[in-house]
């Protein structure tokens, strides 16, 4: 208790609240204190306000946010930088626990398991909607076993090969893939990644089958393409830009419908004729079903407000992704979303014949 | 020349105090993490990550980095002192360092990992200095093809961890091999020997598996005896290095820091393969091969080198071409998107002070591990004065608090039960979990790059030895395996494995 107390008292801008709880279990480390110390000598934080008017029944207690990804991935990212502002919102600390496995679902399903009284958080990506197609006997239903509490962001996807691939724009490629389809290989990050379902939605948009190889994570799966062993991928911007940038690896177009503001000359998938290959990789609060409806519009309160909150607009559109609008981002939106998704990656992924296990 | 400039810029960076504090923070927690068995670096970062984010960018990359390579010398530790690895590399180093340390030779064992990690670092550092960019298109040479030749070689050459027969010790990384398809397959999904369990579909956890194997298989043997006396060293020798050991570190030292420095650059195991080669050619070139196992202090010396070396070097891919090459990497990586900065191939150029600055500091926190590390050594060597009946349950409470804080999972505690179990049955054959534990890491490896170089080749199996390297790799192999099993080879085993116990 008495590190949590240390770390309520400085406020830091964009730091420890959501990390410091977590490293308090670990209070056994013997360098802890160490740490600890060397980090309100370094940060130089002002002394925090705490509002205990705000916290009339909820929250009296830390919140955990699960993320079902390691520490420092995009999904990660993404929770820590909205969990400051949540947890301003809130008056609450706010713990990020990273419980990873099974392409997200032993999070969700403890999640599921979880009590709900609101202080056990899952943030979730778009694979909370592919989890029932591509996993037999989930211990959880998505939508019967969550409150959706609002949607956060959606990564967009970049459309990219090899830097000597033949062809030079989105038009021509299509072409090309269409004639050539037996000879292309196309990278995946492995099934269920988000490099995986993009790839199946491109080759159902164009009618081809490409060779697909997986990898372990994007970063082998990139390499391989900026070493030219493999043609094409499908992956997010926070994984690609920095490559698009520097000419190692080409990119044809962005699968949202917007531009990207860091890769402008980028064409979207719909101006280049495409209209049918949508996808961005979107992110979610859920509190297990049966949290008290109060205590959800507590937390969906300030989910909502944290994504006007600026850090957290300038960071996002850093990493080539927006927060979504007040009116997209609703736990009702959520919920549409969700639904409409289940159902459009089931029969996507049962034509593409990744049979559930 | 650039390079001065851009060094000196590294170190006007590296040389801010607050850079040199979290250096320093950053090594010393390395080593705090790396000593306590189970806890890795990987989890490490990943718990720290968050505090950093309100660092400088440098700052913080300054301090994970430190993390890493600091850990790479506090896992030495605890494999020397109580035969537990807490990473894959020091698995190697546990080998003939615990028995150095029973020999109430721990000191010079620990010293040895030290100097040779420090030198082995600072030759690292230089040549991603010097030939960063060169080294990281050289990394791009290999694909899939080539990855598996090279993981061939690697579980060729593992044969020599054995002290006792060739078949053994090819059961034993057969066996290492079937356990690493634990988990679900990278292509289909499909769950194998997961048992219903969806908390195995990750796979076996290394760190628990080498807990198990090594330590509590350890403290169960060591049990048999009678435990009121110490099972431990009583005598403790010197501390430092006599003459005649600086003599025989020196080339294996000099060895393990080439070996590292190249195979840190590759993807996948790199820093693994650099530390288990490096053993097996020291193994090779000894004039005293039937020493190692039993307490070979060149047995330390070339792998401990090589793993440091590989540390600097895995840096490499990722500052030049903004790649990572294995999970921390992937989580430095992270860092970097974190701190705003996109990782790629720019970064060197659009960010100068933060690649130059964290290359220096990572001489900088060598040179304070050494600094940190030696006056320790005294206080370790007292670690092994604590009768056993405190110690042995302190280190399997240690051991398994760290390996479940990495994933919190359960099943990870339990595996260390199981294999503790399952190590003891197999020391009382006559089997080691040595090559077991390298088959075990390089077996995914070998099945991933076996499948994914056949689905780009279209199914042609001539891959393999139509590209340069690979060729070149699989003829290395087959060399190696012709000495494993040369008949008289054999007999100088078998006369060996005679003395075992």
């Amino acid at each position: 208790m008495s590190l949590h107390h240390l770390n309520d008292g400085l406020t830091r801008p964009r730091t420890a609240r959501p990390g410091v709880g977590r490293f308090s279990r670990l209070a056994g480390l013997a360098a802890a204190s160490l740490l600890l110390a060397a980090c309100g000598g370094g940060g130089g934080g002002a002394g925090g306000e705490e509002d205990p008017a705000a916290a009339e029944a909820f929250p009296e207690d830390d919140i955990t946010f699960v993320v079902p990804f390691s520490a420092g991935g995009p999904t990660d990212t993404v929770t820590r930088l909205v969990a400051e502002p949540i947890a301003e919102e809130l008056g609450a600390n706010i713990i990020v626990q990273n419980v990873e496995g099974a392409g997200g679902t032993i999070a969700a399903g403890q999640v599921a398991a979880a009590n709900p009284d609101g202080y056990t958080v899952l943030m979730h990506h778009i694979g909370m909607s592919t989890a029932p197609s591509l996993y037999a006997d989930l211990p959880f239903d998505p939508l019967e076993d969550f409150e959706p509490l609002g949607l956060v962001t959606q990564v967009p996807m970049t459309i990219v090969a090899r830097s000597d691939f033949e062809p030079e724009t989105m038009e021509e490629l299509v072409e090309y893939v269409q004639a050539n389809a037996g000879d292309i290989t196309l990278a995946n990050a492995g099934i269920g990644a988000a490099s995986h379902l993009c790839g199946l939605l491109l080759q159902d948009a164009l009618g081809v089958e490409l060779t697909e190889v997986p990898y372990e994570g994007t970063g082998p799966a990139l390499t391989d393409l900026v070493a030219g062993e493999v043609d094409l991928m499908c992956d997010q911007t926070t994984n690609t830009t920095g490559q698009i940038q520097a000419g190692q690896i080409k990119a044809y177009a962005v699968t949202t419908p917007e531009r990207v503001e860091t890769l402008p000359d980028l064409p979207t998938t719909e101006e280049a004729g495409l209209e049918e290959l949508q996808v961005g990789v979107w992110h979610g609060f859920y509190a297990p079903a049966g949290t008290p409806e109060g205590v959800q519009e507590e937390l969906s309160t300030a989910i909502l407000a944290a994504l006007e909150d600026e850090n957290v607009v300038s960071q996002l559109g850093e990493l080539g992704a927006a927060p979504f609008s007040q009116e997209e981002a609703t736990p009702e939106a959520h919920r549409q979303l969700l639904e409409e998704q289940i159902q459009q990656w089931q029969s996507i992924i049962e034509e593409a014949g990744v049979a559930p296990n | 020349m650039d390079i001065l400039q851009n060094l000196g810029l590294g170190f006007e960076t590296a040389f801010t105090p607050i850079n040199l504090l979290f250096a320093f923070i950053g090594v010393a927690l390395g080593t705090a993490v790396g000593v306590l068995p189970g806890i890795g670096p990987t989890a490490t970062i990943a718990m720290l990550l968050p505090i950093t984010f309100g660092f400088e960018p440098v700052t913080s990359l300054i301090m994970l980095a430190g993390i890493y390579y600091g850990a790479q010398y506090g896992g030495s530790t605890t494999a020397i002192l109580i035969n537990l690895p807490g990473e894959s590399s020091a698995a190697v180093t546990a080998l003939d360092g615990h028995q150095m340390a029973k020999q109430g030779r721990a000191g010079p064992a620990l010293a040895t990992a030290a100097l040779g990690s420090f030198f082995a670092g600072t030759v690292g550092t230089l040549a991603l200095a010097l030939f960063a960019v060169p080294i990281s298109q050289a990394a791009l040479l290999f694909g899939a093809p080539e990855y598996f030749s090279l993981v061939v070689l690697g579980l060729i050459a593992s044969i020599a961890l054995a002290r006792g027969s060739v078949l053994k010790a090819l059961a034993m990384i057969v066996l290492g091999l079937l356990l690493g398809t634990v988990g679900q397959d990278l292509g289909s999904g499909t769950p194998r020997f997961t048992f219903g369990f969806r908390e195995l579909y990750q796979g076996l956890d290394f760190v628990a598996l080498a807990v198990g194997l090594f330590g509590v298989a350890e403290i169960l043997r060591n049990l048999e005896g009678d435990i009121t006396r110490s099972v431990m060293v009583q005598k403790v020798k010197n501390l430092w290095l006599t003459k005649d050991d600086f003599r025989r570190i020196r080339g294996p030292v000099l060895r393990g820091t080439g070996l590292g420095t190249v195979l840190g650059v590759l993807p996948g195991a790199g820093h693994v393969l650099a530390s288990f080669v490096s053993y097996s050619v020291e193994k090779r070139v000894s004039k005293r091969p039937q020493e190692f196992g039993t307490g070979a202090i060149e047995g330390v010396a070339g792998p401990e080198s090589a793993n440091n070396a590989a540390a600097q070097t895995q840096f490499v891919p990722l500052l030049t071409l903004g790649l990572p090459v294995s999970p921390i990497m992937a989580l430095l990586l992270g860092a970097f998107i974190i701190q705003g900065i996109v990782p790629g191939p720019n970064v060197i150029n659009d960010e100068p002070e933060l690649v130059w600055g964290l290359i220096a500091s990572m001489w900088i926190g060598n040179f304070f591990l050494v600094l940190l590390n030696l006056p320790l050594i005294g206080l370790w060597v007292k670690m092994l004065t604590i009768p056993y009946r405190f110690l042995f349950p302190a280190i399997i409470a240690f051991a398994s608090i760290g390996t479940f804080s990495i994933n919190r999972n359960p099943y990870d505690v339990y595996a260390i039960a199981f294999f503790g179990i399952l190590g003891y049955i197999l020391i009382k054959l006559g089997n080691e979990p040595a090559p077991l534990l390298l088959g075990f890491v390089l077996g995914p490896l070998l099945e991933t790059y076996l499948r994914r170089a056949l689905i780009i080749s279209d199914g042609d199996p001539t891959v393999f030895v139509t590209r340069p390297i690979s060729l070149v790799l699989l003829l290395l192999a087959a060399g190696a395996f012709a000495i494993a099993v040369l008949p008289t080879v054999r007999r100088k085993r078998d006369v060996v494995f005679e003395e075992e116990d």
